[in-house]
């Protein structure tokens, strides 16, 4: 039954289709500070449990905030790179609310005056661009965890670990712009990436610094009033975000199908299940009475700081792509590919200024560089044994004819292995290119006068030997001729 | 007269003179304390291990010739300000055994000074009250009368004072919790200008008000702990990043030439007749200082309870949702699941002035309520602060009582909470404006009973009440007279 109804909300076809879908994103990015939000603590992700923590983000009686300034740039960062304006006068209020994790009783946020405000991000989903909204980006701090230890040790209490209490969060809410999980996931991994690029979340999904909300309904086609939503909370992958927006959009349409109500709720997600099950309703919805924090002044931003950090913001990967494109010559899909990380872009241009030639660079980088990462545990571009200055050395020396391109990928995998220089491995490994003329038509002589059927062949017409030729004299030459040489001579031979 | 009789800068001279040791004061206030708290019950902690091995370390520094203003002299904290492995209760059964792993700006700078802390001072629960009743260590009694309250909430502060088991004491003011029971108490207190001192380590009753202010012997004194504990404090955002002048060296520059206001809306019908007569007193002795007395404006006081009411208790319900029994203090006993742990903890936990006080902060700030109360409220506020800075452009400070009657009987107003609320009509102004009051002592009742005049400054102009209260203390004997105790 759920079957049927999903091919109903799905169906590129607009005459089988009953209902729109209408998606609204929140998600929480942790910033990349090396302090608190709020106090010196280190935001140090895995270390023994409250052992980052102060009176400050213990909520101990006394204790106030001070707030750490470069939370205030990255979030200028944010702004500017999804086209938001940046408020000048910020304001942060308190969210008032009981959770054993919340060691004040009320999170510091923003409220009425967040600090980024209409924003856009374009994404592209099958071939079209689409403009997706940005409502408000605004910082705030997380709460720490419930840990529900180890039963032997602590009885059936749970614990409360305030590590992460304090860290920084900028929480970038959508516009109810997104029609399909399709489009969700294409703004999500938009807003993954420029986050990255900008150096200010590390982007760990896994890890929680990255979270998601949804907040999905369904209308009829072709009404303009939103349905009653559903938001599901804290999805840590983009996996588990597109099943639990598919799940919901079969729930809701069957419920509607079946002439019921949706109820405006919070849900989550279940990974084992691939399904969403309540987690509150709306008659438990809390008011949070939410007041200017009368412990923080207000951050007044000045002009000259807006444009000190746009001046400073990273090329981001669209203007990147569009430069690759236009100015390097690369094919779309290169430019696309190398754009996508700012690490791998940094690597593709820091080789390109050291041996410009931008598509040989982006076929090693993409082609050999990529293999050996990806075989050798996914490791990071930024620790490749095999740094720009090396690659581009070896690309020098293919070029020069030092060596051939068969040899460059044999001294590619040992120069990985062991981080020495090109030339070095080259000349320990004797795979100098032979291009002497002499030492080549030797070879080249005795394989002609080894096989003399073939040669006859050739002359009476049947070309296709030549191949066989070359091939004979590169493994007499231990593939160290000269390609360009051997045929060269063979030819001559072969013609006299 | 006894070591606990001096004041801090005649027991810094005997110091000095090493006529006297540290560890002697300490030891004589000791005693003190032992020999009549009992009957004022201004001390909820008394620390004598303590005090007396930071004595023995003043009486070495001082040896070794260094010695500031506070060095080895015997002081009591407000169980409001956050001390380092001494138990800090706040008068609350929720923080009976609090003990904090911290001190707090204000106490840190005394304690660099080389002050020795005796102890800490009942109060008000969480700084709520007017008359101390509602500690939950019990009433503290006013030296003067022991029938009488101290008035609240620093009111085992101003009580010490009185009770001369402490040469001087630090508290907070919130809506006049310093100046109002160092009126009663007959005693100089100042609530300085909101920023002026750091509220780090100070526990919080309502942020936007609360501001720590010495309570004294004399206005020389006040001048020398409040230079002790202002300025600028990167812990704190709200305090002000100005240069703090040296208040002891303007001193004698007060009284002649100075445009003194006298706000109408304080001189009103009902105003006890002996608070009263003390005020034309103390008018008379400034004109005849050379002073130049003027009627002033402040139109919007009569809105300043209600506005304080509801800023002070949204924002103390906020303040006050960390003692949840999750980390610290007080939790109740068998409880079933969380939601029973808050209410249970919190019901024992909590008196009824501070369950009420949360109750009208959460209502003002509740949705649907919010911009009829709250925000009303913080645009009045913003009128009160506009009438003073108008009466400022007029005159230097204004003079006005500190509150409508001198001290009342303990349990008197206990049943009338709003009647309790108005006996702070005088100070509350002052914080909703942020600027600076001083109380000195100006006269007794018929039954003897202390009366307190309150002089208003800008803001940041602390220097000027010090020196125009000082003019009036060395013409007057009132801060010489002691307690029956
Ligand atoms: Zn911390």
């Amino acid at each position: 039954m759920l079957g049927a109804l999903c091919v109903h909300a799905f169906a590129l076809d607009g005459a089988t289709m009953k209902y729109q879908v209408v998606i609204g994103l929140e998600v929480h990015t942790q910033l990349t500070t090396n302090t608190k939000i709020f106090c010196g603590c280190s935001t140090k992700f895995g270390s023994e449990p409250n052992s980052q923590t102060c009176p400050v983000c213990l909520g101990f009686p006394g204790a106030l905030p001070v707030l750490n300034r470069q939370v205030v740039e990255y979030a200028i960062r944010a702004g500017l790179a999804t086209n938001c304006s940046i408020t000048q006068r910020n304001v942060f209020a308190r969210k008032n609310y009981f959770y054993p994790d919340l060691p004040k009783g009320y999170q510091i946020s923003q409220f009425d005056l967040p600090i980024c405000q209409h924003g856009h991000l374009d994404i592209e989903v099958e071939g079209e661009t689409k403009r997706i909204g940005i409502t408000r980006i605004h910082m705030e701090e997380d709460a720490g965890k419930l840990v529900h230890a180890d039963i032997s040790e602590v009885g059936d209490d749970s614990c409360v670990d305030l590590n992460r209490a304090c860290t920084p969060l900028l929480e970038i809410v959508s516009e109810p712009d997104m029609r399909s999980p399709d489009e969700a996931i294409a703004y999500l991994k938009k807003l993954h990436q420029i986050v990255m690029y900008l150096g200010i979340c590390d982007g760990n999904l896994e890890e929680g610094s990255f979270r998601c909300d949804a907040n999905v309904s369904l209308m009829p086609v072709g009404s303009t009033v939103f349905g009653t939503r559903a938001e599901l909370k804290n999805i840590n992958s983009f996996k588990f975000i597109k099943q639990a927006i598919e799940y919901e959009i079969e729930r809701q349409a069957e419920i509607l199908d079946d002439g019921g109500k949706v109820i405006q709720e919070t849900r989550l997600f279940d990974p084992n299940t691939g399904t969403t099950r309540s987690m509150r309703g709306k008659e438990e919805a809390h008011d949070y009475r939410y007041f200017p924090d009368p412990d923080l002044v207000p951050v007044l931003i000045a002009d000259q700081w807006i444009e000190d950090v746009r001046a400073e913001l990273p090329e981001l990967p669209e203007a990147k792509r569009a430069r690759y494109v236009a100015e390097l010559g690369l094919p779309e899909y290169d430019a696309e590919v190398l754009a996508s990380s700012r690490e791998l872009a940094q690597y593709y241009e820091e080789t390109v200024a050291l041996f410009p030639q931008a598509k040989i660079v982006s076929n090693w980088v993409m082609g050999e560089v990529a293999r050996a990462l990806n075989d050798d545990n996914n490791r990071s571009i930024t620790d490749c044994p095999v740094t720009p200055a090396l690659l581009a050395d070896l690309l020098k020396l293919m070029e020069k004819g030092t060596i051939s391109g068969k040899i460059a990928k044999t001294v590619f995998d040992e120069m990985y292995k062991t981080g020495k220089a090109p030339e070095k491995i080259v000349e320990e490994k004797g795979l100098v290119q032979v291009s002497d003329t002499g030492a080549i038509e030797a070879m080249v002589d005795e394989v002609l006068n080894n096989n003399p059927g073939q040669v006859e062949q050739y002359r009476g017409g049947k070309e296709t030997v030549f191949g066989f030729f070359v091939g004979q004299v590169m493994r007499a030459s231990k593939g160290k001729a000269n390609p360009a040489v051997v045929n060269e001579l063979l030819l001559k031979k072969l013609k006299a | 007269m006894e070591i606990f009789d001096l004041t801090i800068h005649e027991l810094h001279d005997k110091l000095k003179a090493k006529e006297v040791s540290s560890v002697e004061a300490t030891r004589a206030m000791l005693d003190r304390i032992e020999a009549v708290d009992g009957q004022v019950n201004a001390y909820i902690t008394v620390t004598p291990e303590q005090a007396l091995v930071e004595a023995e370390a003043a009486d070495r520094r001082i040896a070794a010739g260094d010695i500031a203003p506070l060095t080895g002299i015997p002081m009591g904290l407000k169980d409001i300000f956050i001390t380092k492995g001494i138990r800090t209760t706040c008068g609350s059964r929720i923080l009976e055994n609090f003990v904090p792993p911290y001190d707090g700006t204000a106490v840190a700078k005394l304690k660099e000074q080389g002050a020795v802390i005796v102890g800490k001072l009942n109060q008000d629960e969480f700084a709520m009250g007017s008359s101390n009743e509602s500690s939950y260590f019990g009433p503290v009694k006013n030296p003067w009368n022991l029938e009488c309250t101290p008035g609240g909430s620093s009111g085992g502060s101003a009580a010490a004072i009185a009770a001369r088991t402490a040469t001087a004491t630090l508290g907070t003011d919130t809506g006049g919790s310093i100046r109002q029971p160092a009126s009663h108490c007959s005693c100089v207190g100042v609530k300085p200008t909101y920023g002026r001192v750091s509220r780090y380590g100070v526990i919080a009753y309502a942020s936007s008000l609360d501001q720590v202010g010495p309570l004294t012997r004399d206005v020389t004194d006040a001048a020398l702990l409040l230079g002790a504990v202002a300025g600028y404090d990167p812990k704190d955002s709200t305090s002000v990043n100005t240069p703090v002048p040296d208040y002891l060296a303007g001193l004698k520059s007060g009284g002649k030439g100075l445009k003194i206001g006298l706000p109408k809306q304080y001189f009103i019908e009902g105003l006890d007749p002996d608070v009263k007569r003390a005020m034309d007193e103390a008018i008379a002795l400034y004109k005849s200082l050379g002073a130049e007395l003027r009627e002033v404006s402040l139109p919007h006081t009569e809105y300043a309870v209600a506005t304080y009411y509801l800023i002070a208790t949204a924002e103390a319900s906020s303040n006050l949702a960390r003692y949840d029994g999750v980390r610290f203090g007080h939790r109740a006993d068998e409880i079933r699941g969380l939601k029973e742990m808050y209410a249970k903890t919190r019901a024992e936990g909590f008196g009824s002035e501070v369950k009420r006080r949360i109750m009208l902060g959460t209502y003002a700030l509740s949705s649907g309520y919010y911009d009829a109360y709250y925000v009303k409220a913080q645009k009045v506020r913003t009128l009160i602060m506009q009438d003073f800075l108008n009466a400022f452009n007029e005159v230097d400070v204004l003079l006005t009582p500190i509150a409508p009657t001198p001290p009342f009987k303990i349990g008197e107003k206990l049943a009338d909470p709003l009647q309790m609320y108005l006996s702070d009509i005088f100070t509350i102004p002052v914080n909703l404006a942020g600027t600076c009051g001083i109380s000195i002592p100006a006269g007794f009742s018929a039954a003897g009973l202390p009366i307190g005049l309150q002089l208003i400054g800008k803001p940041f102009g602390e220097a000027t009440i010090l020196s125009t209260a000082y003019a009036f203390e060395q013409e007057t004997q009132w801060h010489l007279k002691k307690a029956p105790l």
